[in-house]
């Protein structure tokens, strides 16, 4: 199987991910979308890796995974202490970012 | 000997500063320190020209240089003295009517509270005046040319709690600064054509230039003596400059400081023998004025401001000689001097009038005051005699002889000229007449004061009637002496220059003229003032047309009113609109709009995530797209 | 290597401001002697300066340089030429007369509980701004002389908006609303300009690939840089527009009434006198320097421009209700000639405008520190507010007319020589602008004049009534200031000895020499 193929798949992925972030409401879905986006991406470089036939792809994607782990950490938190304040799990209850 | 030029400004500077600066403890004795001073200068003036008379004819001119002044590139001046027979006559006239008049001040501003400080202004204006007459070069005697006025806007304006006062000094000093233009203008034409403007070197490559230059010249040189001798058009100032103390006005608006524009006039007389156009404007202004002041002094009951105009018009006279040429500079210069000791008399008389008058000055209010006051009646007679040119008398000499060299300038222009200055002439016997009979014949006309007293005349202290005295026996003899073989002009012939000019009639016809239009003059004024059956009414009738106008200064004040200051006032107005509306306005629309525009800008932080998030994924998607079309291209 | 004494001028004051905003608020007394004596001890440094420089040494003198940010080859280089010399010695002079003038500006006010000190802040903001300016006199690296003349905004910016003039007409909050109007409107005019003057200093770094003054004037004259026309041109106007606000020149002159209007007098002084002198000899040193051609090719601008500047600012004056913004427009119309010197591109001229700077700064400090001390004590800025002045306060009217006679050039006072070397230098080059500026002088008069009448003659007002006259601290400001006027009105010779051999040099870079008499011509 060619592996362009999960470049396809990829690219559907992070389309998905990137349709939710832009589209949900709820923090916790956008959330998981740009987890999705973020795996997308990962796929994209194992795919690359293999194409290119060198390991680069694959250390990038262990560090993407580690990096995501991170921000999954602090996002929840902050979604947690939101939601405590607010009752509520809508980012668009949040536009404190306006001037 | 020629150390000794720079004391001669020293002296009354040192008294200027010290009276000025030194505070309260010199209020007992400024006055006597001022005057002390100011004899001092005369004395030591005297001595130079004892010196100067025991030297033969080509070696009489000093010259002292002190150190040099300013100096950038060839910009090159100096304080530095010259002193010639033109020169030394001045500095006697100036520092010897100066001490006079201080003489004179110590009585007349008794009771004065800040006598000091009046003190300390006459000795900065002799300085100042010594300076203008002794300078070397014309930026020096700039500086001297500006510090007179410094010191006669203090002086006008000594009484500053008197609003007029304070207006009268602010509008004599702006006027002349108009003056000063002209002065300042030639001063640059000087450099830039000749590189200097040291009088030698000037005066002595005229020859080197166009003419067309030194008309130039000549024209910027007139400006300036127009703002300082008040000629038409910048004379407006001089009548209200009588609201100073009288013995300024004897000083300085009589005898010395606005003669600087005659001196100036024939101190360059090398200039104006080349630049015949100028000449001739110089002539026509001296008519003018001749004319001007004459009739103005004909309708003014003030009698400071009869004498003003009487002031401007024997000043016309002396620019009108002076424009003659080599014809007339020394005219200019004797009728200078002789004008000096009787003006200045007339005036110190009128201050004395005054003094007895409480403080009057309309002449309609006077009258039949000769009684009262005879010294002051008989000096200020022997004074008005020598003004109308009576026979014998000092102003008959000087003035005779600017009319024949009127005469002498030959053809149609020398007729017209002559015919002016014997008009002139009639006229000032005429207006000076109708002063004597008002002030000291006829009935009284006494009224009473604002707080209701009644004058009682009385004469004037000694330290008064002194210098009046001493002035009047000028006034009487200075013009015989200096015309009996010719010693005025064997004096100064030697710097100025002389020609006889081609005159179309003898001398003795001019004379015979002179004393018919005298007596024109004083009998028509007689007629009119002295009858007792016609009495001066007390309340000025209404006057015909020219009479109004000349009351009023023939309108010149009007027109200044509406052109200038009237114009000023709205263009100024505008300009202080146009500033706050135009110019700051178009930086301020500058700041409102880009205010705008961010506020237009500030919509687009909604504050929602999601749109950030939007235009975050748009902007990679732009960025992506345009470096995969610029790889495929 | 030398004591470097040009660093230590400039730094010492920047100490004293430190120290003096370290005093404790409860000491108010000492943080103002403290900031006199650095003062003075900054002057006694630039005595020190004037005494060491050789008017007819090298052009630059007392030089010192240190690398400064290796990779941009920007360089911490000083150097002074005689201009320099003499305004470093200004500045040092002016700031004490600034200092002891404003000795009561900042106290903090007698309900006022606040923790802030306001004295300590004031006067070591005034010897913060003398410190740059003086370092900007010294600076031969553009990109330093850039930074300070932006830095020299910062505490400008709060002695205009924080210490405003305590005598105003509308209420406190109206006060302060105008207060800060003027302050920003100064930050934003000279800021904007700075911009500029940055993009054209980068620009200047591409085309000669270096910031040093002597290095770029050394590779033109060699004929190893040759910049295109346009170039140049589109530089030069860069840095020109930055001066001609600071300086500053019709019709960027806006902000120069609002800020000295609502600054206290001696703030004032020091905007007019010392900061915006920043402005006129940049434009002598860089502008004429860098750019030779392009100066000569704007040159015809410019001097119209100073015209305008000349006679508007004059006739404004005259139509201002305001003291202090009268001398204000006054000041721009000082400005006017002093531009019209260095553009006249004769030696008359540059000398003039120079001495220009320094009887300017000279005379507007008498007159408008009088004038601070009137409006202190009768509390109103207003011309109409006044009048009789003269007959309760004698001396304070006295100084205030020698403040005015020298600010319209009276011969005798100081800044006559300089006014007449600029006229006859712009005359030499140009008649009619020589005789339009010539007009001037009666401007000049009628402001100073009605001023004068206004306030201190005629009948006693009778808030005017019981007005002291000058106290001690007062007179120890104004009869040194007169009696430099005085002293440089007839010698102004220690002056130009200085300062001729400079504008030689400048003269050169230009390649003009002055026009020759038309009778030496003619031979």
């Amino acid at each position: 199987m060619s592996p362009v193929n999960y470049l396809y798949l990829a690219a559907l992925l992070f389309t998905i991910g990137a349709t939710g972030v832009l589209l949900r409401r709820n923090a916790i879905v956008v959330f998981m979308c740009i987890e999705l986006m973020l795996n997308a991406c990962n796929l994209a470089l194992v795919a690359f890796s293999r194409m290119h036939g060198n390991l680069d792809g694959q250390i990038i994607a262990f560090f993407t995974m580690v990096v995501a782990a991170a921000e999954v950490v602090v996002g929840l938190a902050i979604i947690v202490s939101l939601f405590r304040s607010r009752h509520s799990a809508s980012v668009d209850d949040a536009s404190l970012m306006k001037l | 000997m020629e150390n000794l030029i720079a004391l001669l400004i020293a002296a009354p500077l040192l008294g200027a500063a010290v009276l000025l600066c030194g505070g309260r403890r010199f209020d007992r004795v400024g006055h006597l320190l001022g005057t002390a001073l100011a004899a001092t200068s005369f004395v030591i003036g005297a001595a130079l020209f004892a010196n100067m008379l025991t030297k033969s004819v080509d070696d009489r001119a000093l010259h002292q240089k002190l150190f040099n002044w300013i100096d950038v590139g060839g910009f090159q001046a100096d304080i530095a003295f010259q002193l010639d027979q033109l020169s030394i006559t001045f500095v006697l006239l100036i520092s010897g009517v100066g001490t006079l008049i201080h003489v004179y001040s110590i009585g007349y501003m008794e009771h004065d509270e800040r006598r000091r400080r009046f003190f300390g202004y006459l000795n900065l204006f002799l300085a100042a005046m010594l300076l203008l007459v002794l300078a070397d070069n014309y930026l020096l005697l700039y500086f001297g040319w500006e510090g007179v006025g410094l010191a006669s806007y203090l002086l006008i304006g000594f009484w500053q709690h008197k609003p007029s006062a304070a207006t009268a000094a602010k509008k004599a000093f702006l006027v002349n600064r108009v003056g000063d233009i002209g002065l300042s203008i030639a001063i640059m034409l000087m450099f830039t054509t000749f590189g200097t403007f040291a009088f030698g070197p000037v005066l002595g490559s005229v020859g080197e230039t166009s003419e067309g230059m030194l008309t130039a010249i000549g024209l910027m040189l007139l400006l300036a003596a127009c703002g300082k001798s008040a000629q038409v058009p910048l004379q407006s100032w001089l009548g209200d400059a009588m609201e100073g103390p009288t013995p300024v006005s004897a000083l300085i608006h009589a005898a010395t400081m606005v003669t600087a524009g005659v001196y100036l006039i024939v101190r360059s007389g090398a200039i104006f023998n080349a630049a015949p156009d100028a000449q001739l404007v110089v002539v026509i202004v001296g008519a003018v004025t001749l004319m001007f002041g004459a009739i103005v002094g004909c309708a003014k009951d003030d009698i400071k401001k009869a004498l003003a105009g009487s002031t401007m018009s024997q000043i016309g006279y002396m620019i009108l000689a002076a424009g003659l040429g080599p014809i007339g500079y020394v005219f200019a210069i004797m009728h200078l001097v002789t004008h000096g000791f009787f003006k200045a008399g007339l005036f110190l008389g009128a201050g004395s009038v005054m003094h007895g008058m409480n403080d009057e000055v309309d002449m309609r209010k006077y009258g039949g005051l000769r009684k009262y006051m005879p010294v002051t009646f008989v000096t200020f007679g022997l004074g008005y005699l020598a003004i109308i040119g009576f026979p014998g008398l000092s102003g008959f000499f000087s003035k005779d002889m600017i009319i024949e060299a009127a005469f002498a300038k030959g053809g149609t222009e020398g007729w017209i000229l002559g015919s002016i200055t014997l008009l002139g002439a009639a006229i000032t016997a005429f207006y000076m007449t109708r002063v004597m009979l008002m002030t000291f014949f006829g009935e009284k006309r006494w009224q009473p004061d604002a707080e209701g007293h009644l004058p009682h005349p009385h004469e004037s202290p000694k330290s008064m009637t002194i210098p009046m005295i001493i002035l009047a026996f000028g006034s009487v003899f200075a013009g015989g002496f200096f015309s009996i073989g010719d010693r005025f002009l064997n004096w100064l012939e030697p710097v100025t220059g002389w020609d006889h000019g081609h005159a179309p009639i003898s001398a003795t016809t001019v004379t015979a003229a002179t004393v018919v239009a005298l007596l024109l003059g004083v009998s028509i004024a007689w007629v009119m003032y002295g009858r007792k059956a016609r009495p001066v009414p007390v309340v000025a009738p209404r006057g015909s047309v020219l009479t109004r106008a000349a009351r009023r200064d023939l309108l010149q004040d009007d027109f200044n009113h509406v052109v200038l200051v009237r114009g000023g006032e709205h263009l100024t107005r505008s300009l202080v609109y146009v500033d706050h509306t135009l110019v700051d306005g178009v930086v301020n629309g500058t700041a409102a709009s880009v205010g705008g525009l961010s506020g237009r800008l500030r919509k687009l932080q909604n504050g929602y995530a999601r749109s950030y998030a939007v235009s975050m994924f748009g902007g990679t998607a732009v960025l992506i797209a345009a470096t995969l079309l610029m790889r495929a291209v | 290597m030398s004591f470097p004494l040009l660093t230590a001028t400039a730094v010492l004051p920047a100490v004293g401001a430190i120290v003096t905003a370290a005093v404790p608020a409860a000491r108010r007394t000492t943080a103002k002697w403290m900031a006199l004596g650095f003062s003075l001890a900054t002057f006694a440094l630039a005595v020190l300066v004037v005494a060491r420089f050789e008017p007819n040494g090298d052009r630059y003198q007392l030089v010192e340089s240190h690398s400064w940010i290796k990779d941009f080859g920007v360089r911490y280089e000083l150097g002074v030429d005689g201009i320099g010399v003499v305004l470093i010695a200004l500045t040092a002079l002016l700031v004490p007369f600034v200092i002891l003038a404003g000795w009561h500006d900042a106290d903090p006010l007698e309900n006022s509980s606040s923790r802030w000190r306001p004295t300590q802040g004031f006067f070591a903001l005034i010897l913060m701004v003398e410190a740059m300016v003086i370092l900007s006199f010294e600076a031969t690296d553009v990109f330093l002389f850039y930074i300070l003349f932006e830095a020299m905004l910062i505490p400008m910016y709060f002695l205009i908006g924080g210490f405003g003039d305590r005598a105003h007409s509308g209420s406190d909050a109206a006060a302060a609303t105008q207060r800060s109007y003027a302050a920003v409107k100064f930050l934003l005019y000279n800021l904007v300009g700075g911009l500029i003057m940055l993009a054209a200093v980068i620009g200047l770094y591409v085309v000669a690939g270096s910031f040093s003054l002597n290095e770029i004037a050394e590779a033109r004259a060699s004929g190893e840089l040759d910049m295109a026309t346009n170039t140049e041109r589109l530089l030069f106007l860069g840095f020109f527009f930055a001066f001609a606000i600071k300086a500053p020149l019709w019709p960027l002159h806006t902000w120069l009434p609002n800020a000295m209007g609502e600054a206290t007098a001696p703030v004032a002084v020091l905007i007019t006198a010392v900061v915006d002198k920043v402005g006129t000899f940049a434009m002598l040193r860089f502008c004429l320097q860098l750019f030779p051609e392009a100066s000569k090719w704007a040159t015809p601008v410019i001097v119209v421009l100073a015209l305008i500047s000349i006679v508007y600012g004059a006739l404004l004056a005259v139509g201002q209700r305001d003291i202090k913004r009268l001398i204000a427009y006054a000041s721009i119309s000082h400005f006017g000639f002093i531009i019209l010197g260095i553009f006249a591109m004769t030696s008359q001229g540059q000398s003039g405008a120079t001495l220009y700077m320094v009887n300017h700064g000279i005379s507007t400090a008498a007159l408008m520190l009088v004038a601070g001390f009137l409006i202190t004590r009768r509390g109103s800025r207003l011309i109409a507010d006044y009048g009789g002045v003269q007959k309760v306060a004698p001396v304070l009217a006295g100084t205030f007319l020698v403040g005015g006679l020298s600010t319209l050039s009276l011969p005798g006072l100081s800044p006559f020589v300089s006014e007449f070397l600029v006229l006859v230098g712009t005359f030499a080059r140009y008649p009619v602008a020589g005789i339009i500026a010539t007009s001037g002088i009666v401007l000049a008069a009628l402001y100073v004049l009605v001023l004068y009448q206004r306030t201190m003659t005629g009948p006693v007002k009778d808030e005017v009534r019981g007005m002291p006259d000058l106290r001690p601290r007062e007179l120890a400001v104004i009869t040194p200031l007169i009696a430099l006027l005085l002293f440089f009105g007839v010698f102004p010779k220690p002056l130009t000895d200085i300062v001729n051999p400079a504008v030689e040099h400048t003269m050169s870079d230009v390649e003009k020499k002055d026009p020759r008499p038309d009778v030496e011509a003619a031979k």
